[in-house]
């Protein structure tokens, strides 16, 4: 059963999250705690945080993020593909370098559109 | 292909047997009891070697022999820390998300083959597993800046998502043509097939790919050149500004497994995996169904293995020693306008490799000189093209464009 691989995956997750919360919880039984207004303060260079924080940033990463979907999603077509090649025959080449040929299109009209332009 | 096919890493299908689980109880044990934190406590020692010695100074040497007992001494440092949680923090994410970091670089290990037996599972589709466990990270990364509260950590995780979002695409498409060499996504397919057609590293196409994934590998993992989402010069130390103590040393513990893990996955891909000599079954002729034989065998590949591991690494401290960071522009330029159109097209040069080298299904010698000579070419032109292209539409742009305080052409020429 394929299946029983996500078995081990399981243990493994398991153990890891384990592993990170152990020196967590060790922390909260050794290290000291002594509680003050400044100490918990944001730590901006020691100047009293202006403003909020949590505001609407700038869309320049808002379209990058599209752009890593566009492409992350074409990539994990690719894979078959690529598993698949060597009985696919030439037909599956031409058929690939097309969706190859779209791709690039994809990146080259973002491209001139400015989208990849940091500023 | 199948020189040893005797272990469960060699199946796609995994019986929940006894030995089976004696293998993985003793993986688990022994790696969570051991050797991973053993790994990364002196990887860091390492890296402070090496970093000094770069800087003509000696580096921790106080702490026992040639400092080797600092990593111990940073870790009783780190656990008697106070964890200090900003006020306006959101406290269960801020907790979480280191957590989630170091979780996704440990879930990368489950499927390295780091010799014959030892990859614990062997999923058909273990490429495709890799990037989904490790694309975790980011998520992490992003919380841990979000939840912060703090306009740092806010930059930090910004900067972190579009960095690590864009090097992915390179990442991940420097892997297509290994798959497509193999025909198969299963990272033990893919060692197995290098033993046979030589690593994959060594072809022009591969070549390629592998200087691509090492790139990206070294954005991904947040390492200088590529560490603008923790750039301490600018934005105090990025998303984990409000991280002390033991919180901290989770996320410095995820980053140095990170490297670890990116390393593996370079060598499994790219260097033939354990094995010592290219085109050659050894030592994996040695598995001749007795015990000594596999000992010997899987002894010989877990050693090269990890000293290629450990080459790797010390490559990644090289780079850093050496070069200064890189504006975001410049960084996200180079991701995308450089490697996505060099990966796409070493693509189509990794099918024309397979259908020169690879189809016969064994290495034919003039053949495979036809194909390093005339791929070589092929690929040499891939990336003059690129450069060049790229060169010529920086030139038709006005000098930093994307960059409008630095001054106009004018200014600069006067300087």
């Amino acid at each position: 059963m394929v299946a029983y691989n996500y078995v081990f995956v399981g243990l493994l997750l398991l153990l890891a999250i384990g592993f990170a919360l152990a020196p967590l919880a060790l922390v909260a039984l050794v290290a000291p705690r002594k509680k003050s207004p400044t100490k918990a303060e944001v730590y901006e260079c020691g100047v009293r945080t202006h403003g909020e924080t949590w505001v609407r940033f700038r869309v320049q990463y808002y379209i990058y993020a599209i752009m890593f979907v566009v492409f992350d999603v074409e990539t994990v077509f690719l894979y078959p593909w690529a598993a698949a090649y060597g009985s696919l025959g030439w037909f599956a080449l031409v058929e690939m370098t097309a969706f190859l040929a779209l791709l690039f299109a994809g990146l080259a009209y973002a491209w001139a559109k400015g989208v990849l332009r940091w500023a | 292909m199948d020189v040893g096919t005797a272990l469960i890493a060699q199946s796609h299908r995994v019986d929940l047997s006894l030995s089976t689980a004696i293998v993985w109880a003793l993986w688990l044990f022994v790696g969570f009891a051991g050797v991973f934190p053993g790994i990364v406590a002196y990887m860091v020692w390492l890296e402070r070697k090496v970093a000094a010695r770069f800087q003509d100074r000696i580096g921790p040497n106080r702490v026992g022999p040639f400092g080797l007992l600092q990593p111990i001494a940073d870790a009783i440092k780190l656990i008697i820390k106070e964890s200090i949680v900003p006020r306006p923090a959101d406290g269960l994410i801020h907790l979480i998300a280191p957590v989630l970091v170091l979780v996704s670089a440990f879930l990368s290990l489950a499927v390295v083959p780091f010799a014959v037996g030892l990859a614990p599972i062997d999923p058909p589709s273990g490429l495709v597993y890799l990037i989904a466990v490790s694309s975790v990270g980011p998520l992490g990364i992003f919380l841990a800046g979000w939840s912060s509260r703090n306009k740092y950590s806010l930059l930090g995780a910004m900067r972190a998502v579009a960095q690590l979002v864009s090097y992915e695409i390179p990442q991940v498409l420097s892997t297509i043509p290994v798959a497509l060499w193999a025909g198969s996504l299963s990272l033990v397919t893919i060692f197995d097939h290098q033993a046979t057609f030589g690593w994959n590293a060594f072809n022009p196409p591969g070549f390629l790919a592998f200087v691509i994934f090492l790139i990206a590998g070294a954005a991904e993992v947040n390492r200088t050149p590529f560490d603008i989402p923790e750039a301490e010069s600018e934005i105090i130390a990025g998303y984990h500004t409000e991280y002390s103590g033991m919180r901290f040393g989770l996320f410095f513990l995820a980053e140095y497994l990170s490297v670890f893990v990116v390393g593996c996955v370079a060598t499994v891909l790219f260097l033939g995996g354990g094995a010592p000599l290219p085109f050659s079954a050894f030592p994996r002729n040695l598995i001749d169904g007795s015990l000594g034989g596999l000992v010997a065998a899987n002894a010989i590949l877990l050693t090269v293995f990890l000293l290629k591991v450990l080459l790797f690494i010390f490559v990644m401290f090289w780079v850093r020693a050496t070069l200064p960071r890189m504006r975001i522009d410049r960084l996200m330029n180079f991701a995308w306008k450089y490697l996505v159109p060099l990966c796409l097209l070493n693509i189509l040069l990794a099918a024309a490799w397979f259908e020169v080298v690879v189809r016969p299904g064994r290495v034919v010698a003039s053949r495979w000189a036809t194909g390093m000579i005339v791929l070589g070419m092929l690929t040499a032109g891939a990336v003059q093209l690129v450069f060049r292209v790229n060169r010529r539409l920086a030139a038709a742009a006005p000098i930093d464009a994307d960059w409008p305080t630095v001054g106009s052409r004018a200014a600069r020429a006067g300087r």
